[in-house]
């Protein structure tokens, strides 16, 4: 389904110049000043505006009966007494709600898991809203949550995922027949035949265990009906761009009737911060009750029913190598929980595919992945969402063969990484690594950690019967693509080829840059000129705050650039140019982590989607021209920077979809 | 349970009566009653700080504080630091200066219980700081930053007094 916000029209603007700011000259502006974040001032003197501080006139509050239960049959709802609290308005069933609302949206094709803001005949997990309360206060709502009598029949539960996945367990969704909501299995490659040339295998179990990254605000949303205009306003702390389509689905009102207030300041997020079953109950008691309604978690709430819970993952890892040490092939079986509703937490298990052996030489590879639910709360997009728990089942199985065989584990490390003459180097799940230096990278963590000395710490903490210990982790995630589409040293010019896509797969973004740098007076001329094509969801938000953000992107760029440059004796010690490596597509993680996290490229929360998918270019771009850069040391550089910035908005692609579901 | 009553108490240095039930913490009251949204919740049962005021100069948690327990009191909340013109004040511009903050929702808490710190010891060592700001968590900085930043005001303070003794 494809709504009209999604379309953006082709937009092509040319700007010679950003002008802003007291030390512009025409043309030119100057870049890298030091300079104060400008939503600070706010902050500081307790004048942001988060959503429980947006209170429109005659604002009702919700207070929520939450089930005790993980798994029970709702046998009746007594709202009787609740009614009778001066100051209660209101008292809403999930009966009610769901009559008048669409379930809210499963990224599976799961038709028989009806996923909505309050339970409806049953409910899955503890802390589950059973009904909603809406009074003149919160304290009040709370009196009235508390005395509505709810009659359940508790039913066999689910908690471990292992035991969901077999036949005999209880059934989270029973109609749906089955806890496995999505289940692939992928062979890449000869496997049987790089087994038999292995000879010994290792197989190894890990879990990611659940967690939590538990911002100090907790979810909150405003809603207000406008009868007069058909317009829901939404103030809610948000992070999702999919937040006004879904909402709008839900409540079966047109999405270009619901105004979502994207300025709100959000308390923290780390991920979790999507709330639709929040907005959705919001909307739906607002424009039921004709005015506006304020739904704030409290703590408890928060932690118990709310969006909280990240991935739990069981991995077992099989892992085939030569009496030598060469791996030969491996095989990756996950099993993720998704809690009571999948939600598009499942999507999430196609992304190790991108990068399915990591920085390893592995000819063939064999990945099957599960998905089932359990009476727990739903899973969400807590950090370490992307490959960070695969990351980690591979290097726990590299390091058992490394105890196997007896080797030391970074010098299995290095047997095994791709080598830099090996690229272009295309993995067995497809993805062609274009360049990179592995062992250069890994060298680099263990001259910057001073790993002799940490060696040295561990012992003495040991000799003192102390537990200590040292991790090595290489590995490798899919983040964009970099590559020269023109370099000439001599005359520090380069165009780059930098792709990025936004990591949920809904939308990418591509940019041409022109870099050069010129002998100026008292320092380098660092000209870039840029190319930015935005494809997808992101491409609706407009060219002005495209502008702003690539504005930002190659401010950025280039203030990294000076440091490099300025920093003298500090400058990093890389030899020659490195198109990519560490900051993009073949990158080993510690420099790509660097380059991404270093980067706050977007700071406006309404472009949630670019901020992903742009830092992958920008890190491309930095990582690109460092070996450029390096050579032609200088003490100082404040050169003015000329940014010719070209913007091409075509339609977008398609929407959300992986390719690896069903 | 609903029961109102006239509760008086100073607020950043204006007197105040105003009409509360009894129930009322004085987090809500600052919030709800008087506007003062700078107060911010973060837990609601005194763990996280982030309702921080100051009572008569001190540190207090303001939700689990009764409103009505204030009575007769002084009390200050961020919206009180700063200038009439928004002017920020030494501890804030540190905050600013060293980005000692991120998402902002601890900050009003973190920046009061820092001004109570340097408002009774104006020469804090490592150990008195982590102790003042020990009871405010904040989930983005990682708390190097603010650090800096308390150090950064007491550095100021130093420069100050060396100007006006010399």
């Amino acid at each position: 389904m494809t709504t009209i916000d999604e379309q953006a029209p082709d937009m092509t603007v040319t700007q010679e110049s950003v002008a802003s700011g007291v030390h512009d000259e025409p043309g030119h502006r100057y870049l890298s000043q030091p300079g104060r974040i400008r939503e600070d001032r706010r902050f500081v003197t307790g004048s942001g505006c988060y959503v429980a501080d947006i209170t429109p006139p005659g604002t009702l509050q919700v207070g929520l009966v939450t089930s005790p239960h993980p798994h029970a049959r709702i046998v009746s709802i007594d709202t009787e007494e609740a009614l009778k609290i001066p100051g209660v308005v209101a008292v809403v069933t999930g009966a009610e709600l769901a009559a008048e609302t669409n379930p809210l949206r499963q990224y599976l094709d799961v038709p028989e898991v009806q996923w909505r803001p309050l339970a409806v005949e049953s409910t899955r997990y503890a802390g589950e809203w059973i009904a909603a309360v809406v009074a003149d206060s919160r304290a009040i709502a709370e009196d009235g949550a508390e005395v509505v009598v709810v009659d359940y029949e508790p039913l066999p539960f689910v908690m471990d995922p292992e035991h969901a996945a077999q036949d005999e367990a209880p059934l989270v969704h029973p109609s749906h027949g089955t806890n496995v909501m999505a289940q692939r299995r992928f062979v890449w490659g000869d496997v049987d035949a790089d087994r038999a040339r292995a000879g010994r295998s290792t197989t190894v179990t890990t879990r990611w265990n659940r967690n939590s990254t538990v911002p100090l605000e907790t979810f909150g949303a405003v809603a207000q009906w406008d009868q007069h205009r058909d317009v829901l306003d939404v103030w809610a702390s948000i992070q999702m761009p999919q937040f006004p389509d879904q909402v709008a689905e839900a409540l079966r009102i047109p999405s270009n009737s619901v105004r979502v207030h994207f300025d709100v300041d959000v308390g923290g997020s780390y991920g979790v911060k999507r709330g639709i079953k929040h907005g959705v109950l919001a909307g739906f008691l607002a424009r039921r009750l004709g005015v506006p309604v304020k739904l704030i978690e409290d703590r408890s709430e928060n932690m118990h029913g709310g969006d909280f819970h990240g991935p739990d993952r069981l991995f077992e890892v099989e892992l085939w190598y030569t009496a030598d040490g060469e791996f030969t092939t491996i095989r990756i079986d996950v099993l993720d929980d998704e809690g009571a509703y999948p939600g598009r937490s499942p999507l999430q298990l196609a992304k190790p595919i991108g990068a399915i052996v990591g920085p390893y030489r592995i000819p063939s590879a064999a990945y099957n992945a599960t998905a089932v639910t359990t009476n727990k709360t739903g899973q969400v997009a807590v950090r370490g969402f992307g490959q960070s728990p695969t990351n980690y089942a591979i290097e726990a199985a590299v390091d058992a063969v490394a105890r196997d065989l007896g080797v030391d584990r970074l010098e299995l490390r290095r047997r095994n990484f791709i080598g830099p003459d090996e690229f272009p180097y295309r993995i067995p799940s497809g993805t062609e690594y274009d360049s990179g230096d592995y062992p250069g990278v890994l060298d680099k963590a263990i001259e910057i950690s001073d790993l002799t000395s940490l060696l040295a710490e561990r012992d003495d903490l040991r000799a003192q019967g102390r537990l200590a210990g040292i991790g090595f982790a290489a590995c490798l995630e899919y983040q964009g693509t970099a590559s020269f589409r023109e370099r000439d040293d001599v005359a520090h010019r380069a165009v780059i080829d930098a792709r990025g896509r936004e990591q949920k797969g809904s939308g990418s973004a591509n940019a041409l840059i022109t870099a050069e740098l010129k002998p100026a007076e008292g320092g380098t001329l660092v000209d870039v000129a840029t190319e930015l094509n935005v494809s997808g969801r992101a491409a609706q938000f407009g060219r002005s705050l495209l502008a702003e953000v690539s504005n930002t992107m190659v401010d950025e760029f280039v203030r990294r650039l000076e440091v490099m440059i300025g920093g003298g004796d500090d400058s990093p010690s890389v030899s020659g140019p490195e198109p990519s490596a560490g900051g993009s597509g073949s990158g080993v993680t510690g420099s790509a982590a660097l380059a991404q996290d270093d980067l706050d490229v977007v700071r406006t929360i309404a472009l949630p989607m670019l901020r992903k998918g742009l830092p992958a270019i920008a890190a491309a771009l930095i990582a690109g021209l460092i070996g450029m850069v390096v050579g032609r040391r200088q003490r100082r550089v404040a050169g003015p920077g000329r940014i010719p910035v070209t913007y091409v908005l075509p339609y977008p692609e398609g929407r959300e979809r992986a390719s690896f579901l069903p | 349970m609903t029961t109102d009553q006239y509760v008086g108490l100073e607020v950043n240095g204006e007197w105040r009566n105003c009409a509360t039930s009894a129930r009322t913490s004085l987090a809500d009251f600052l919030r709800d009653q008087l506007g003062l949204t700078g107060t911010h919740l973060g837990c609601e049962h005194g763990v996280c700080g982030a309702c921080t005021v100051l009572l008569n100069g001190t540190p207090i948690r303001s939700c689990i504080m009764l409103a009505a327990q204030a009575e007769g009191q002084s009390v200050t909340t961020i919206e009180g630091l700063s200038g009439p013109r928004g002017e920020l004040n030494a501890v804030q511009d540190a905050f600013c200066e060293t980005h000692a903050l991120q998402c902002g929702f601890c900050t009003p808490g973190m920046v009061l219980a820092v001004q109570a710190l340097i408002d009774s010891n104006p020469t804090p060592s490592t150990e008195d700081i982590d102790e003042a700001i020990g009871g405010n968590i904040c989930r983005c900085t990682g708390y190097v930053q603010i650090r800096e930043a308390v150090a950064t005001v007491v550095a100021g303070i130093a420069e100050e007094d060396k100007v006006s003794t010399s």
